[in-house]
């Protein structure tokens, strides 16, 4: 009685111009335009969207939590990449 | 409290026709309504349900539009729910049972190109405010015809059966098609007017996109052969007085009732 | 509550000592209020929890429709229908949004529905109750969906990742529903005729109980319910929620000029709660066993639906991929 589901699409949309497209969950379709049809009826029911990006979700590569610390620990440290790093005179700390 | 009566059937020219645009859109929401937990994916579940609400405001649209014109229609409940089959004004392609899938995206489709071009020239109609409810209805409609024209070609091209099964649905549905572009008077006189569009113009288009899309699904545009009419006239198929009889069934057991 | 007595598959909460290095690693990170995605690591039994509870959650949007469908087509007025047809419509997509929620957790939504299909899953008990008026649509928005709202907007802090998320969105979007629910029965309540009136008092009276029963059992009965609180699975117990639900549930039910069938249904000063009747729990465990008034119907429209769509789904997906062919022929 089964049959293969449709495939998966992650799904990404710029809420507003201006802003990111932003990733708001999946939907099921046969292929991309469909994804988009599935993704327009799902994710902007509330006027939510002004762009839609679908990606077939077995091509995404992540970052494996393992590499956790490797990859994202070192910034840490580097505190002179913000600029409160940097005590300037009241009179010039607007900068 | 409003009286349950029959509700004015004898219209002005402007007003048969605003009817007309607001009945097709009742009475084909209503049959989606009707897919309701019944789809063959939760995908399209969201998507019917979407057109279906889209084709209930449209019609309000135009309903309120009638009642302001019309004050013995009483407003836009009441002249959806208490109008008999005979006075419902719709085309016949639009009150066609759901059928399966396919029986519904043929009739939708082929429906969806007549109301997309009518629609473009009702935008530049005469009578400014049918201009206004065409303007706000075709961006909706524009999205309706290109997610049913997809499923035309899905379906036509997609599996032996589903092929099958799309033809058929076609073959069945074509003998309500002609009804799309006949006029009466009242409708003339509302072309001549340059409130209304000339359907024979709109006939040559819709052929040419229809078939360019049926070419695509590697479907076979049906013959066309004798042509059922009628619906705008009040003369409907078996079906619509059922269809009513449950839409107006709560409504009309309590005349005068606030919801 | 969508998700009723959720099997942990645990029998005694596990001790902290008992635990491998990864396993008191995961714990810290729920100790500290940390979400867990999808990637890492979690324990079997979490994750199975997990799948249960997200896909009885997104079962029971489904099934949840055919209650509300049932009235649909005899929807009183145009705004009503409108208002209805979006209902249902969230309902469908809330459902959407927890498959894809369970299907981070590496099972398929097709497998999901399978078990749904065959009996394996269940759904909340309550869709398994018929409306048989149109007050029901109010009273299913007021009280049904009402006592979802307690449940799903604690479930926003819920531990898992996707889970959270899509409870954040859902509850957005469903603070409506509820509101909508007490204006179709207010309206009727306020200007309505008599015989409207008594189908407000007759959809409460038939679905005040099962509306309480949806919190599931009593805490003394609810052997799953400490394991899924340790793992911030569930945020609080089946009592506690179907408590809040009640103090917040009683002065709406008092401004609509309506009552609740339960004779013991009093405020009790020293408690600052209401007390409340005993629950018919042989009639919750019947219809959880399939023994409810609509059970039968519910999952064979749902079936027959799966089943008459199959070739639907077929063709399509046939489509796209002659497409993909296509395409790739042409770059060849």
């Amino acid at each position: 009685m089964s049959t293969a589901d449709w495939p998966l699409f992650e799904v990404f949309i710029r809420s507003r111009h201006g802003l990111s497209h932003k990733h708001v969950g999946s939907v099921h379709a046969v292929d991309a335009t469909n994804a988009l049809e599935n993704a327009r009826e799902l994710y902007t029911r509330r006027n939510e969207g002004t762009s839609i990006w679908v990606v077939p979700s077995n091509t995404i590569t992540a970052s494996a939590p393992e590499q956790k610390d490797a990859l994202f620990t070192s910034p840490v440290d580097k505190i002179y990449r913000h600029p409160s790093f940097y005590e300037l005179p009241a009179a010039v700390d607007k900068m | 409290m409003t009286a349950l009566t029959q509700i004015n059937s004898n219209h002005d020219a402007l007003n048969t026709y605003i009817l007309r645009m607001a009945d097709n859109n009742l009475v084909l929401g209503q049959r989606l309504c009707e897919w309701c937990a019944n789809a063959p994916i939760l995908e399209e579940e969201t998507a019917l349900m979407n057109t279906s609400l889209d084709l209930f405001g449209q019609a309000r649209n135009w309903l309120n539009y009638a009642v302001d014109r019309d004050a013995s229609l009483q407003d836009c409940d009441a002249v959806t729910m208490l109008r008999d089959e005979r006075s419902y004004l719709n085309m016949l392609i639009c009150e066609q049972p759901n059928g399966n899938f396919a029986d519904t995206m043929a009739r939708h489709y082929l429906f969806d190109v007549w109301h997309r071009l009518t629609l473009e020239v009702l935008c530049n109609s005469a009578n400014e405010t049918v201009a206004a409810i065409a303007a706000k209805s075709i961006l909706e409609v524009r999205y309706h015809e290109q997610r049913t024209r997809n499923w035309v070609i899905r379906l036509g091209d997609g599996t032996e059966v589903s092929h099958q099964r799309m033809q058929t649905a076609l073959d069945d549905i074509w003998t309500y098609v002609g009804e799309m572009f006949t006029q009466d008077e009242a409708e003339l006189s509302l072309v001549a007017q340059g409130v209304a569009p000339d359907q024979q113009t709109i006939a040559s288009q819709w052929r040419d996109i229809v078939s360019a899309t049926l070419a695509e699904a590697t479907l076979t545009m049906p013959e066309d052969g004798y042509s059922q009419m009628g619906g705008k006239q009040g003369e409907h198929t078996e079906g619509l007085g059922i269809m009513l009889a449950e839409m107006q069934s709560l409504y009309r057991a309590h005349p005068g009732a606030v919801w | 509550m969508y998700a009723q007595m959720v099997e942990t598959g645990v029998k005694t909460v596990k001790d902290r000592s008992e635990m491998g290095a990864e396993e008191q690693a995961f714990m810290a990170r729920i100790d500290e209020e940390s979400k867990i995605e999808p990637q890492d690591w979690m324990p079997d039994a979490y994750r199975k929890t997990l799948v249960r509870q997200i896909s009885q959650h997104a079962h029971s949007e489904i099934i949840g429709m055919q209650p509300e469908g049932n009235w649909l087509t005899r929807a009183p007025t145009i705004k009503r229908k409108l208002q209805l047809a979006a209902k249902i419509q969230d309902e469908c997509g809330h459902g959407q949004y927890l498959y894809s929620a369970a299907e981070t957790l590496g099972v398929g939504r097709d497998e999901l529905l399978d078990q749904l299909h065959t009996g394996k899953a269940k759904y909340s008990s309550i869709f398994n109750y018929p409306t048989l008026n149109w007050a029901d649509m109010g009273a299913v928005g007021w009280l049904v969906d009402g006592a979802a709202i307690v449940n799903q907007v604690i479930l926003q802090r819920t531990s898992y990742g996707p889970y959270s998320r899509a409870m954040v969105r859902i509850c957005k979007e469903e603070s409506f529903h509820q509101r909508q629910g007490y204006e179709i029965l207010l309206t009727m309540m306020e200007k309505g005729t008599q015989a409207q009136k008594d189908m407000v008092q007759d959809a409460i009276n038939r679905l005040w109980w099962p509306s309480l029963m949806m919190f599931g059992p009593n805490d003394d009965s609810s052997p799953n319910t400490a394991q899924s609180l340790e793992w911030k699975i569930k945020r609080k117990t089946n009592d506690e929620l179907r408590q809040m639900f009640i103090d917040q549930t009683i002065p709406q039910l008092e401004v609509l000029g309506c009552t609740a069938p339960d004779p013991d249904l009093k405020w009790n000063e020293a408690t600052g709660h209401y007390d409340f009747g005993e629950i018919n729990w042989e009639e919750f465990f019947n219809v959880i066993k399939g023994n409810g008034p609509c059970n039968k119907q519910r999952l064979a429209k749902k079936v027959n639906a799966h089943e008459q769509g199959a070739w639907v789904r077929e063709a399509a997906m046939a489509h796209a991929t002659k497409q993909q062919a296509k395409a790739a022929a042409k770059v060849a």
